[in-house]
């Protein structure tokens, strides 16, 4: 009798999903809101029973499957990500007349994906779990299909991951053919005893960092990302910008410390080519755009480049920085694309940074929870973007990284520039047509929750600190 | 408690005019300050009378202030007669002064900024006189320099106020930094700042010799000359005196506190304050007496021909400090202080009542628009004759005693430096008398020269101005008579007690009440004589000054431009500083510094944002191109760096 106790939680996301499925073709596109919020309450469910699953390392499946402190915390983040997903749609695909059934039960099977990968203790198990979460993903770009943009995004995304699968597929085998093994734990094993690495080994483990390093958009595997941000519909962007993040970030991290763990001298170097190359391109490339969707896609290469830092530390303190970061990430970006969807004009989107001018007096509220967000994503003090910053930069510079943490300061600074510009525009011109109100109840409610987060984070941080500390060592410990 | 609060006193009047000045008004600064002022002079008359008449010093410990290692210092105020005396001279003055500037701004929008400022003045002027060791003093020092720069540019509107306020403030920056070298100097040589320990330790270290740049040098002689250098800037001597004459782009009550009685001479009172350190550093003595005999002749020199009202009594300021200070260069530190106190009271009166002067005339300070007004302002007239007796030194005034007994002293040193001293002294006093006169009569005498309204308009100063100085001119006429035994007579070691130390080979102030009679008579002489000239020269002959001014021009461009000190400083130091710094600002910091820095980084950052957005072309191929690069570039930097 197989152990079903660990898979709980994903047990409970399929069968929901299936269940919620066969709710809407039964009732029909006018069941979309009451689906949507069955989705919400499954995805509660499922974070609820990985929450009370034991935080014991736990492996089912013939070692295919591992559930410990570390896949709870990044289960939890990407649960609330999905959440956030779901509520800010609502009323977008309302207003934009594809309030279909599916949308959240896409998310919800998007999110099973997600926990695969986050458990994934092999790479056929990995594989399976990436490609569940990308082919709902490329749906959901491409969600508003009579929409130009929306399908071209979604087209895009699809050939691009197509190709990043390939590799990633590729790689693996080259690993499975040098090192005779697919499950994480016998990689591990056999990296340790060799004598060395052989070419082979390494070129497999490039390819297998090329497909993941697509999923979390770090340069120079981001192409995708400003076109897709800014084509697939702001619902969709603010999903992808909160949960797939945290699972790709969460199966690099347990891929890069677990099977290649031993490798990390090598590994370490291209991490650390990788965080400079991201964050000298989200700083510098956002400068020049005027589309807020992909500023804040350039803005999200910059955060995976800071949180590529903590990686690049490759130990439990980079770690659990990397950990605190995205936890802190998610909450920017949720209260950031929040902000975005209040701005309608009219009853249309609007997308231009400077159909923000003078917010500040035409809506303060929204104004004020954007100017918080924008200085904590800049990393200033005492909001809670400045301390997901210092872990990192922490980490790095006690694991020896000066050049890094150096490169990184300066790379915020520039950053800083287009953050305060977009605080300028709100604050100090002159105000463009005034949006529509209000803006919405969920979406209200997530900018406010996500604001006071970020303000209040110091005040009490040992829940976040505690959390990513018990998760990091959770993956250590093997 | 009595002690500290007679320092404080000020400090939270000053904290209340200044903090709360919109909330008190006018009227609550003027009461505040002025009431502690008066209570603070009232203590400060008990004070004199325990400390210097009954011989009980007293040493007040506030609380530790640094802790560091070895160097230890703690706040204390310290009462000997020599503080006791600049106390009372102090808070007296300070508390005329703030009465008659009740008066003499209530038409200004600034009141409580003044007073308050006026206030913390006294009080920094207080912590310099009370200090117990060298820290405490230099923060007296600086902050009476912060009050003297802030009460200069009073009138910020006026461009040459804040020129005057910074020419002040910088020059005396470089005597500053003597003085600051001198202390570090001492805790160098001593380990300590305490005053006590240090003219402890002086006997033992007389011969020590300090190493430098391989010359080695009497190491007392090097810190009492650096000292000296601050006390220069301060107390205006020849080389650093250029600030005084500027500095009377002030409110006049603040020349006559300040730049008159107090903050100048806080360089005399120092140098008498270190006096067991200046005794055992002969040659350090013989400097400070010949800048002072040089700066009393030179100042006078320049008095001579100045013709705004107020720069005449700066000049003869800048010169009476030059005759305090050749009294401590012949040991006669206690003259130089007894001439200090009376030269407090009759500067203070002269200043104040030439601001009296210009209050009637509207403002006007130009002596040669002045004249004929004796019988308008009647007492302000009797005043400035007061004042001018006194300050001339003529027979039964306050400044008769306290300046023959210098002169009398440097005759007495019976050394070169002590005649050059002495005749110098002799012939400044000629020519304060001269100017003296010259400037009561342009001022109160002739025909009047000003226009019919201004004359229509002049009147005598109101009460609240004139009582202040009748209790100066009271000073004037009364301080030296009562003074002379106890300062520099039959009493004076009794009254002086420790404070004050002169070894038995410099009796100076001994043998000065046994100097020939031609000696004692000659000032009261050539006083006179100058009065006569002065008379004879402006009221008889009013048309000779200018026939010996164009007779003898060359020197009476000399002496109208202040012997072209201000000139060769320009030409020195400000112009090539000036050039110096518009270099560095604009090749420097912004050709260099910006155009790499700031705007440089800038410029790059937006050029490669340019080019990073252009990579992004929407073309699905480029992006899988770019992958496949990104790949084949990372698999090679592997191999090559397995292959290293």
């Amino acid at each position: 009798m197989i152990n079903l106790t660990p898979v709980i939680p994903e047990l409970v996301l399929a069968c929901g999903g299936m269940a919620l499925l066969m709710i809407g073709v039964f009732r029909g596109d006018g069941a979309m809101r009451s689906v949507a919020w069955i989705s919400v309450l499954v995805l509660v469910v499922a974070g609820i029973a990985s929450g009370t699953l034991s935080s014991d390392r736990q492996v089912v499946f013939g070692g295919q499957f591992v559930t410990d402190a570390f896949a709870q915390f990044a289960k939890w983040l990407v649960v609330i990500g999905a959440v956030f997903g779901i509520a800010m749609s609502l009323s977008y695909n309302e207003r934009h007349e594809v309030a279909r059934f599916e949308f959240p039960v896409l998310i919800v099977f998007a999110t099973l994906g997600m926990f695969m990968m986050i458990s994934a203790n092999d790479l056929i198990s990995l594989y399976v779990g990436l490609e569940l979460q990308s082919l709902s993903l490329y749906v959901l770009a491409a969600f508003r299909r009579d929409n130009l943009r929306s399908s071209e995004a979604g087209l895009k995304y699809f050939v691009l991951g197509a190709l990043s699968s390939g590799m990633l597929l590729y790689g693996a085998s080259l690993v499975y053919g040098f090192a005779g093994s697919t499950g994480f734990d016998a990689l591990a094993g056999v990296f340790k005893t060799g004598s060395g690495p052989s070419i082979g080994l390494i070129v497999g483990m490039v390819f297998v960092i090329a497909g993941l390093a697509f999923k979390i958009s770090a340069v120079p595997f981001h192409m995708w990302t400003p076109d897709v941000y800014e084509g697939a519909p702001t619902p969709v962007t603010a999903f992808f910008a909160l949960a797939p993040k945290i699972a790709a970030f969460a199966l690099f991290m347990r891929v890069l410390t677990g099977p290649f763990g031993p490798l990390v001298a090598e590994w370490q170097q291209i991490v650390w080519l990788l965080a400079i190359a991201s964050m000298i391109l989200g700083a510098l490339a956002a400068i020049w755009q005027s589309n807020i969707k992909r500023l804040l896609a350039y803005s999200s290469i910059g955060h995976v480049g800071y949180a590529l830092v903590g990686l690049a530390a490759g130990n439990e303190t980079g770690v659990r920085g990397v950990l605190i970061y995205l936890a802190i990430y998610l909450a920017m970006s949720a209260g950031a694309f929040c902000c975005v969807l209040a701005m309608r004009r009219g009853n249309r989107m609007v997308e231009g940074i400077d159909d923000l001018a003078g917010l500040s007096r035409t809506q303060p509220m929204v104004a004020l929870a954007m100017a918080v967000l924008m200085f904590s994503m800049a990393g200033i003090p005492p909001l809670a973007g400045f301390f997901g910053k210092l872990y990192v930069f922490l980490a790095a510079v006690q694991a020896g990284l000066y050049a890094l943490a150096v490169i990184g300061v300066l790379a915020s600074v520039i950053g800083a520039y287009y953050y305060l510009r977009i605080i300028k525009i709100m604050y100090f011109d002159e105000p463009a047509e005034s949006m529509d109100r209000p803006v919405g109840r969920e979406i209200g409610a997530i900018m406010a929750a996500s604001t006071l987060f970020i303000v209040l984070f110091f005040v009490y941080p040992s829940p976040i600190l505690n959390g990513a500390q018990t998760a990091a060592a959770a993956l250590f410990a093997g | 408690m009595m002690y500290a609060l007679c320092i404080f006193l000020p400090l939270a009047a000053a904290a209340i005019a200044g903090l709360f000045g919109p909330w008190v008004k006018d009227r609550g600064a003027q009461i505040v300050t002025c009431g502690a002022m008066l209570l603070s002079a009232v203590i400060s008359i008990f004070i004199l009378k325990h400390v210097a008449l009954d011989g009980q010093v007293q040493e007040v410990e506030l609380f530790p202030w640094i802790v560091s290692g070895q160097f230890e210092t703690a706040w204390a105020l310290r009462f000997d007669t020599l503080t006791a005396v600049m106390v009372f001279v102090v808070t007296v003055v300070s508390c005329a002064v703030h009465f008659y500037s009740v008066g003499y701004m209530h038409h200004d929008p600034g009141v409580p900024r003044f007073f308050s400022y006026l206030s913390l003045f006294t009080f920094f002027m207080l912590l310099l006189v009370t200090s117990d060791n060298f820290l405490q003093l230099f923060v007296g020092w600086e902050g009476v320099g912060l009050c003297s720069y802030l009460l200069i540019g009073f009138w910020y509107e006026k461009p040459s106020a804040n020129a005057a306020a910074i020419k002040a403030f910088l020059v005396n920056r470089v005597g500053d930094f003597g003085f600051a070298l001198g202390i570090m100097g001492v805790f160098f040589l001593y380990n300590s700042l305490s005053f006590e320990t240090v003219f402890a330790a002086t006997p033992a270290k007389a011969d020590a010799v300090l190493h430098f740049l391989n010359w080695d040098f009497n190491a007392l002689t090097v810190l009492c000359l650096l000292l000296f250098v601050g006390a220069m800037g301060k107390s205006a001597q020849l080389g650093l005196h250029t600030w005084l004459p500027d500095a009377m782009e002030g409110p006049t009550p603040v020349s006559a506190l300040i730049h008159a009685a107090t903050m100048v001479t806080a360089g005399v009172f120092m140098v008498a304050r270190l006096s067991p350190m200046f005794e055992y550093a002969p040659t350090a003595l013989l400097v400070v007496a010949i800048v002072g005999a040089s700066t009393a002749f030179f100042a006078a020199t320049i008095g001579m021909c100045q013709n705004d009202i107020k720069r005449v009594i700066a000049y003869s300021t800048c010169s009476q400090l030059g005759y305090m200070f050749f009294a401590c260069g012949v040991s006669a530190y206690a003259a130089g202080i007894f001439h200090l106190m009376t030269h407090a009271f009759f500067k203070a009166l002269l200043f104040l009542g030439a601001g009296s002067v210009i209050h009637a005339m509207s403002a006007e300070q130009d002596m040669r628009k002045m004249g004929g007004i004796h019988k308008l302002v009647p007492l302000t007239h009797m005043l400035m004759w007061v004042g001018s007796l006194a300050l001339a030194g003529m027979p039964f005034f306050a400044g008769y005693y306290s300046k023959d007994i210098i002169l009398e002293s440097a005759f007495a040193a019976g050394t070169g430096v002590g005649y050059y001293a002495f005749w110098l002294g002799i012939a400044a006093a000629v020519m304060t008398a001269f100017y003296s006169w010259r400037l009561i009569i342009m001022t109160f005498y002739g025909r009047p020269r000003a226009d019919e309204r201004v004359m229509a308009h002049v009147h005598e100063s109101p009460k609240i101005m004139t009582v202040p100085l009748l209790v100066l001119a009271l000073g004037a006429i009364v301080a030296g008579y009562v003074g002379y035994d106890a300062f520099v007579g039959e009493g004076m070691q009794a009254f002086w007690g420790k404070a004050i130390l002169v070894l038995p080979a410099h009796p100076a102030l001994e043998q000065a009440h046994h100097v020939p009679f031609w000696v004692k008579v000659l000032p009261i002489l050539v006083g006179l004589a100058g009065i006569g000239m002065a008379y004879w020269l402006y009221m008889y002959r009013p048309d000779l000054p200018g026939r010996v001014a164009r007779r003898f021009r060359g020197v009476y461009l000399f002496l109208y431009n202040k012997w072209y000190f201000d000139e060769l400083y320009d030409r020195v130091f400000v112009n090539p500083a000036r050039y110096l710094g518009r270099q560095l600002w604009q090749e420097g910091d912004g050709t260099l510094i910006d155009g790499l820095g700031p705007d440089g980084v800038a410029a790059v950052a937006r050029n490669l944002a340019q080019r990073a957005s252009r990579l992004q072309s929407g073309y699905v191929y480029h992006y899988a191109f770019a992958m496949l690069i990104g790949v084949a570039g990372l698999v090679t930097l592997y191999l090559w760096l397995q292959g290293r």
